[in-house]
């Protein structure tokens, strides 16, 4: 079975947005738009958004670090908002897992909302259908564009590839792969809704060099310090 | 969770519709016993019906108001098998045909027995369709509390006292405004009603205090840890993608402020279980027939109060991602 899911890299986003603007483009004039705004040039302006990005503070001052956390469904496997739908509007695929809304069968009852602990679904204000990430569905399943295209909006537009894309069932998948030798991790896995979507975390590269590895205890350049006798060849010497 | 107003009125009138059917039924099962006077079937059982129909009729118009697309209320019906919000849905109107039916059936007096159960139960069509709807509206409480009950995110709901509480509260106020019918139509039987509805609103009062405990001390399974993923004591958000709000922001947050909320909760406190326990108290030594209408009102308005604080004490994890705006 194929389970198509996003890898975001926690190491790599630098909180552009342009995962965001790039969705709301894509997503407004596609086949889940429109995605409504209100009061766009006003005070307090609000509108319907797949993806957002947030920014956290991680540490105290001055050992801080900030970490920009893109937020978008996670198309859980289990996904909590699709069984409490009472009139079948909300589903997940069967053939890659995406969980959807069918517009025209929604009500705009929120209770999905409700049951979604990652508050990963919005109520259109204009629509007043309910609105979710798509993994932009009319791209990744639209043979009409070449493969290169066929992937999500948000995906296409990180400058730093933070977000990856593919099928975390298939083992050797580019995101399988991160997942594994990453660390990637699920959001609240308390809740057994066991997402799609994974994040891999902030990662230091550090290399491990000993004192004495940048100084050898036979080094000639070091006048001060008398040579050492006449022991013969040290492993510096004969090894390279 | 935001209180919406509509779901305030709906889960309060259908629960006093139902609490009203069951005291009908549970008069005439007592008469049947020959504990009770046999009441008139037109002017009490008939207009009791009426009456309980009117207010589930008027929760179902509130409940309309929350739709985004009313029009569409019908397709609600289809996933009974996993929602149950759509159980409910078949529930209510089921439980509303089986009143109409019993209020009919007292209307036009085809009340004459059936049969006879062991020589002494007359079984009529009433007694039948009353004890159906009473299963129905037994099965409707189940459902409309489920609702809530059922989402494990939001824990606060997600207990069986949800289910024990919405039943007593509707029980409560369904049995009160009995006792004020009754009071109003001038029939003996506010003492038998009044006597039920204090002990409905007693058992509620003992149920909501648990369940207003448990939420005090609940220790919510999720935290900005687990939320973003990253093991560190000290988490701040300092941007949450947008300045002016959003559904989040809107749907999970009812943004009262803690002395509103405090308010809110003695009002309720105060309204519900006190108030109209002295008021039905007192139209025991007076026999006005206003008392019990004031006491059914003041225990509406106070579940109104209840059922808002319902909703505002709910913690949704998601609101773990909108903690400020920094």
């Amino acid at each position: 079975m194929t389970q198509l899911a996003l890898v975001i890299d926690l190491n790599v986003c630098v909180g552009c947005h342009a995962c965001v603007t790039s969705c709301k483009e894509w997503n407004t004039s596609g086949w889940a738009g429109p995605l409504t705004d209100h009061r766009p040039y006003d005070k307090d302006p609000t509108g319907t958004f797949f993806n957002r990005v947030q920014t956290f503070e991680v540490g105290e001052f001055p050992r801080t670090e900030t970490v920009h956390f893109p937020k978008s469904c996670l198309h859980c496997e289990e996904p909590p908002c699709v069984p409490v739908c009472p009139t079948g509007a909300s589903y997940k695929r069967e053939d890659n897992g995406v969980v959807l809304v069918d517009y025209d069968k929604c009500i705009g009852c929120k209770y999905c909302s409700w049951a979604c602990p990652y508050g990963m679904r919005e109520l259109d204000e204009h629509q007043k259908v309910m609105k979710k990430c798509t993994l932009c569905i009319d791209r990744i399943a639209n043979d009409a564009l070449p493969e290169a295209e066929r992937k999500p909006a948000c995906v296409l537009a990180c400058p730093t590839s933070a977000r990856l894309f593919g099928d975390v069932h298939d083992p050797d998948s580019e995101v399988s792969l991160a997942i594994r030798e990453n660390g990637g991790y699920q959001l609240m896995p308390e809740w057994g809704t066991k997402p799609a979507n994974h994040y891999l975390p902030r990662r230091k590269t550090r290399i491990q060099i000993f004192e004495d590895e940048l100084e050898r205890a036979d080094n000639p350049l070091k006048k001060e310090a008398p040579l050492p006798a006449a022991e013969g060849e040290t492993l510096d010497d004969v090894s390279f | 969770m935001h209180p919406a107003f509509s779901v305030i009125f709906l889960t309060t009138l259908i629960g006093v519709g139902q609490g009203l059917f069951l005291a009908l039924v549970t008069g005439q099962v007592y008469s049947l016993a020959n504990l009770l006077q046999p009441q008139d079937s037109v002017s009490f059982y008939a207009m009791g019906s009426a009456l309980s129909l009117a207010f589930l009729a008027a929760g179902l118009f509130a409940s309309f108001f929350h739709l985004g697309h009313p029009e569409r209320a019908w397709r609600s019906a289809a996933k009974w098998r996993t929602s149950w919000l759509s159980r409910e849905v078949i529930v209510l109107p089921v439980l509303m045909l089986f009143i109409a039916l019993y209020g009919v059936v007292h209307y036009f007096g085809l009340t004459r027995p059936l049969f006879v159960i062991r020589g002494v139960i007359s079984v009529d069509a009433s007694l039948i369709l009353g004890v159906l709807g009473a299963i129905a509206a037994f099965a409707l409480y189940f459902c409309t509390a489920m609702i809530y009950a059922s989402i494990k995110f939001i824990e606060e709901w997600h207990s069986p006292l949800t289910l024990i509480n919405f039943t007593l509260f509707g029980l409560a106020s369904g049995f009160m405004l009995a006792a004020a019918f009754s009071a109003w139509s001038g029939v003996d039987l506010v003492g038998f009603f009044g006597t039920w509805a204090v002990i409905f609103t007693f058992a509620a009062g003992i149920s909501r205090w648990l369940s207003l405990r448990r939420n005090r001390h609940l220790v919510h399974k999720s935290s900005l840890q687990t939320a973003i993923g990253i093991r560190h004591n000290h988490i701040e958000q300092k941007s949450q993608g947008f300045m002016g709000g959003s559904f989040n922001t809107r749907e999970f947050f009812h943004g009262a402020s803690e002395g509103t909320m405090r308010l809110v909760y003695l009002f309720f406190l105060l309204a519900v279980f006190i108030l109209p326990v002295l008021l039905l108290g007192a139209s025991y030594w007076m026999a006005s027939p206003y008392l019990p209408v004031a006491a059914f009102l003041m225990q509406y308005l106070g579940l109104m109060a209840e059922r808002w604080y319902f909703f505002a004490e709910a913690k949704h994890p998601q609101n773990l991602y909108y903690q400020s705006m920094a």
